[in-house]
């Protein structure tokens, strides 16, 4: 398999690195790495939503474990990624009980909209869909995550305002 | 008007922050616990009251109280599992975003019980912004003086944080989540050694769910008796329902369990009927893993019995004729949903979710997901229900944690209860290539084809 290598700038901020030493005081002294995955999701918010083999490689230097400790964990959970992604990533949720309601329509309808086969970012890097396992909203389906946040009780105009309020750039993707 | 336990408070205007929370009565189970009470009385107040483990499994959660290792003088542990996941399920997260307070306040008291000075709740990284709610719904109790050294002046301290995780179905399972919170892959441990004696860090741990937490607080303000006269027979209490699908008002639920299955599904309190008025074809009651239920088998049992929202009830008949109650998870179907379609998204949920320890379940899942997913594209063949059949016994019970059999049994069902629609599947790959092939044509307009032609 073809690797390609991507580079990513670390930027380890202040607020940035506030966030994650209020983070290693919640476990005990000895038990750093237990904070490893609330601190991924940090680094990796504050990074373009994405972690490099680099990045990866700080949070091991701020944990005191191996790098090994991180790709290990980082290429388990679903939630990291390792490669560039769209800005705006809608991950529908394509589990039966969405399905029941319509997911799948929805999924086609958005993908046709925006270009894009699942899985794809648009040629503009601003969109990305994808399908992903139960997020628990089973009762107000159809719905995707989109950052932080649900969208939930979907239909094709609501997409069709996410999409807009996307490009006017009026969406919060985390709360800080 | 059923009784409410857990969500009696949810619709008072800003529940949600400390102030509103404890001037309707919030932390009275604290001060009442830690001012009048040993640790031993509150878990022998659980113990009392029947509680079950609101998460799946329902074992009684005063004995699982019970097993913590207190000899060894080692700290322990109180976990609380909101990894919430299982498909179907979501009253955890309506819980945790509505009324906050009511797990954190679960938690200090549940910690006391227990001697734990260390706790967590475990999240779902999907639910950031629960978990932000929860920080600072953190930060309010301990503000307050509820969190911190010297809890009301009398000597327990108590840490509690939120911990979230990144995406992953098996970290809900005890001892992977426990791996988990530890920085690790969600890969379950062998029990034994079971948490109570070696969990998290090697402590003794108690790992319980969010809505076997929340119910603590009552138990302590009122007793383990009162809590024991809600409910039936050795289904004590209420109990939230997460109900979606072909319902008119999917939602989180609070039931008194007893109550009838009928009356859930059909009055205008709870469901109010099917979402459109087609036919009811199936029932999965509680989450996916448990075992899909026909029409005929929903609202009585094969004995002719009520078919009641209780632990028992939902199972009685076994696996012929039953399901489980499970973590509430109650997904109805319509007669334009498939089951085929429905078994193979559940396989591949599975499938995606199995974090590759052990052989069967690594491997048989994907078997599963692939021979699905080719009979519901019309590339089955007759011989593939039975391999699936084959596939399926051979993951459940081979596997170090439940993710196995939870991956076999909606498969064994869905075969034993609807086999002729698979035989469909097989016999007309024509009829069935879109994929909303019953959504034109339910089941039952069509069921006469395969009984006409024989194998």
């Amino acid at each position: 398999m073809e690797r390609k290598h991507y580079e990513q700038e670390i930027n380890m901020t202040e607020s940035l690195m506030t966030r994650i030493n209020e983070l290693l005081s919640h476990y005990p002294e000895d038990k750093k790495k237990s904070a490893l995955l609330p601190v991924l999701h940090e680094v990796q918010d504050a990074h373009d939503n994405w972690l490099s083999i680099a990045l990866m490689d700080k949070v091991a230097e701020i944990l005191g474990i191996l790098p090994i400790e991180v790709y290990e964990v980082a290429t388990f959970y679903t939630m990291y990624n390792l490669k560039p992604i769209g800005k705006y990533m809608f991950e529908f949720c394509q589990t039966s009980c969405c399905c029941l309601r319509g997911t799948e329509d929805l999924m086609d309808y958005t993908c046709e909209k925006l270009g894009v086969g699942i899985g794809e970012t648009t040629a503009d890097g601003l969109f990305e869909v994808r399908g992903v396992e139960c997020l628990g909203a089973c009762g107000y389906a159809p719905m995707m995550q989109l950052g932080d946040f649900y969208k939930e009780h979907l239909t094709k105009e609501k997409i069709d305002q996410i999409i807009a309020d996307c490009r006017d750039n009026k969406i919060i993707l985390h709360d800080k | 008007m059923s009784k409410k336990i857990l969500l009696d408070k949810i619709n008072v205007p800003g529940i949600k922050t400390y102030e509103v929370y404890r001037r309707e009565g919030g932390y009275a189970s604290v001060e009442k616990a830690m001012k009048s009470m040993t640790p031993d009385e509150v878990v022998e107040e659980v113990k009392k009251s029947g509680l079950r483990g609101r998460g799946g499994a329902g074992f009684p959660a005063g004995m699982k109280w019970s097993f913590i290792d207190k000899k060894s003088g080692k700290p322990r542990h109180l976990v609380c599992n909101a990894d919430e996941s299982e498909p179907g399920t979501f009253k955890d997260r309506y819980l945790m975003e509505f009324i906050p307070h009511l797990l954190i306040e679960g938690m200090i008291t549940s910690s006391f019980a227990l001697g734990a000075n260390r706790s967590y709740i475990y999240i779902r990284g999907e639910y950031m912004w629960v978990f932000k709610i929860l920080e600072r719904a953190i930060a309010e109790a301990k503000a307050a003086g509820w969190l911190g050294k010297n809890i009301l002046g009398t000597g327990y301290d108590l840490e509690l944080h939120v911990h979230c995780g990144a995406g992953a179905y098996i970290c809900g399972e005890e001892t992977a989540l426990i791996e988990s919170l530890e920085g690790k892959r969600g890969n379950p441990r062998i029990k034994p050694p079971f948490p109570a004696v070696s969990g998290l860090w090697a402590n003794p741990t108690v790992v319980n769910n969010v809505e076997t937490i929340a119910a603590v607080p009552w138990i302590v303000n009122n007793s383990g008796d009162d809590y024991a006269k809600i409910g039936i027979g050795r289904s004590t209490g209420t109990k939230l329902i997460s109900a979606s699908g072909h319902v008119k008002n999917p939602g989180v639920y609070e039931i008194e369990l007893g109550l009838s299955v009928d009356e859930f599904m059909n009055s205008d309190e709870y469901l109010g009927g099917m979402s459109s008025n087609r036919p009811l074809k199936a029932l999965v009651p509680g989450g996916s893993s448990v075992p899909i239920l026909p029409a005929d088998l929903i609202f009585k049992t094969a004995n002719g019995e009520d078919r009641l929202m209780t632990y028992e009830s939902l199972s009685d008949g076994g696996f012929a004729t039953g399901s489980m109650l499970g973590s509430g998870g109650f997904i109805v179907y319509d007669d334009t949903a498939c089951i085929v379609r429905n078994t193979w998204n559940f396989s591949r949920f599975y499938h995606h979710e199995s974090c590759g320890q052990c052989t069967p379940c690594r491997e048989g899942t994907g078997w599963l997901e692939k021979v699905l997913w080719r009979i519901e594209n019309g590339q089955g063949r007759e011989e593939d229900i039975d391999l699936l059949w084959s596939i399926q016994s051979k993951i459940e019970g081979n596997t170090i944690c439940p993710l196995g059999d939870a991956a076999s049994w909606p498969v064994a069902a869905a075969i034993r209860h609807f086999r002729e629609e698979f035989e469909y599947h097989v016999r007309f790959p024509e009829r069935i290539k879109d994929r909303n092939h019953f959504v034109a044509e339910p089941f039952d307009k069509v069921r006469h084809l395969v009984s006409k032609q024989t194998v």
